[in-house]
């Protein structure tokens, strides 16, 4: 008993430890935002290889959750006669759950990864430690322009996602179901509030924040060699994906419990 | 001149450097040799502000060297990293110019020098924009000095400058290095464990043996000297070769 108890708490005091050096690392990266030097292209090509190219991957899923988010709500709907609330729970469940939610998930898939497996390989090939003998901050450098790229530009993927996602529904609602498509979209507009909207950006903010931290995080801080990499690709991708889905239920209690 | 006094550095439980004490000289040459895990990777990144020494101090010209010197004396140091630790994303004249850029150069003008820096490494303009990961390693090599000396540094810090390499690339990578230095005048530490390296590059040799400096004198007396561990060091590898042999 005294065994077990003992494991858990050095597991929890790991786990906060973990959330301490985090949290520090979080502090350090954000603390660069204001201090020259700013490095612009740094940042547009963060903005470009997260934002840009994830557009295809954010589409497509967005696309087919849409389409799939119609059928099964025409069918729960049918069985106590509801069918036509299709454009209304398609939208809101697009906006405010789905679209931040499955954007956020593949912001983490493609670009958490891509960012821990490149820094970890800097690390590896001693590019890190060149940085600093050539007196140029890799926090700076690397980790600020990331993180503030993904926390612009994951909101407007989440909006991209939004609107495919609607498409997806509606597409499926007028083809297959038989739904009028301009009152299906008129439907959809007229359902959907300012606060539905600004809670999917928001997340799309918080979310683009942690995919990027962590992809950081965890290639900053990976052990050397190959085997090292491989350790800090995944740990970020698992990091990034359950701090995506935690803070998903903290936003959405924050702005529709009230 | 480069002054370290009694650095003490562990990694856990394991120490490293245990009282390291030495001076490079400015315009100096100097070799630092051990065998693996001696400390001497670990020494240079004490220097570089990589690590942090646990004790001891090091001092650039009389000033110490801490987190809020180091910057300063960076801008004034070269580095040619073991792996050439050349920047994949950036093309082969970007790293060469990676500090000018940073410090505001104008572009042409950065890239003007690091192509006189890439032909002085024996690399033509074509390879200019080509990036890391299409060059051999030779060829990341040469790069990896054309960086180090991009700035013209008063002084310029070696990583096992031969390894990796073939005796024939190994051989014009120190004769590079030898030329290089003597134009520049520059003060250079190498950490090596090659001794065609040493007795080419090099005016004076420190042994770092288990995190201390065993033994430290100029190059022409290395064959001379009564140091065991430097004996055991210069010799270590054919004694190794008989033992299989026999």
């Amino acid at each position: 008993m005294i065994r077990l108890l003992a494991a858990l708490g050095a597991a929890t005091l790991r786990m906060l430890a973990a959330l301490g050096r985090v949290t520090l690392f979080a502090g350090d990266a954000l603390s660069h935002i204001a201090r020259p030097p700013i490095y612009w292209r740094a940042f547009g090509s963060a903005l470009l290889q997260i934002g840009f190219f994830s557009l295809p991957v954010v589409g497509l899923t967005a696309l087919f959750t849409g389409g799939a988010l119609a059928l099964q709500i025409y069918a729960g709907g049918a069985r106590f006669e509801a069918e036509a609330v299709v454009p209304q729970i398609v939208a809101i469940g697009m906006v405010r759950e789905l679209g931040p939610v499955l954007v956020g998930l593949m912001v983490a898939a493609r670009v958490t990864s891509s960012i821990a497996a490149e820094l970890a390989t800097m690390k590896v090939t001693e590019q890190i430690d060149a940085l600093i003998t050539l007196s140029t901050d890799p926090m700076k450098y690397l980790t600020t322009p990331r993180v503030v790229a993904a926390s612009l530009v994951v909101p407007l993927l989440v909006a991209v996602g939004d609107v495919i996602g609607i498409l997806g529904g509606t597409l499926v609602a007028t083809l297959r179901l038989g739904f009028n498509t301009a009152s299906y979209l008129q439907n959809t507009v007229d359902f959907l509030t300012a606060l539905d909207i600004a809670s999917s950006l928001t997340k799309g903010a918080v979310f683009g924040f942690i995919a990027a931290l962590m992809g950081c995080y965890y290639g900053l801080s990976s052990s050397r060699g190959a085997a090292g990499v491989g350790v800090a690709t995944k740990s970020s991708v698992v990091a990034a994906s359950v701090l995506i889905l935690a803070a998903n239920f903290v936003l959405t209690e924050a702005f529709f419990s009230a | 001149m480069i002054t370290l006094t009694d650095i003490h550095k562990s990694f856990g439980s394991t120490p490293v450097l245990q009282g390291a004490t030495l001076t490079a000289q400015r315009g100096e040459n100097l070799a630092i040799i051990g065998g693996s895990g001696s400390g001497k990777s670990v020494l240079l990144k004490c220097i570089l502000g990589l690590e942090t020494p646990d004790s001891g101090s090091i001092a650039v010209d009389g000033v110490p060297l801490t987190a809020k010197t180091r910057p300063t004396f960076l801008n004034d140091f070269g580095m040619l990293f073991q792996s050439a630790a050349l920047f994949d994303s950036l093309p082969l004249w970007q790293n060469v110019a990676f500090r000018l850029l940073h410090s505001g150069m104008p572009q042409p003008k950065a890239r003007d020098i690091a192509l006189r820096k890439l032909a002085r490494v024996g690399l033509g303009p074509e390879t200019a924009d080509r990036y890391p990961g299409e060059l051999s390693g030779g060829m990341q090599k040469r790069a990896g000095l054309a960086r180090a000396i991009a700035t013209d540094p008063s002084v310029i810090f070696f990583d096992e400058p031969t390894t990796g390499l073939d005796p024939i690339r190994a051989r014009t990578i120190n004769a590079l290095i030898r030329d290089i230095v003597a134009e520049a005048g520059a003060t250079t530490i190498t950490i090596t464990h090659d001794m065609s390296t040493v007795r080419t590059t090099a005016d004076r040799v420190a042994l770092l043996h288990e995190g201390q400096i065993a033994w430290h004198g100029a190059v022409a007396d290395m064959d001379a000297a009564q140091s065991p561990q430097l004996k055991h060091f210069m010799m270590g590898p054919v004694d190794a070769i008989g033992t299989d042999m026999r």
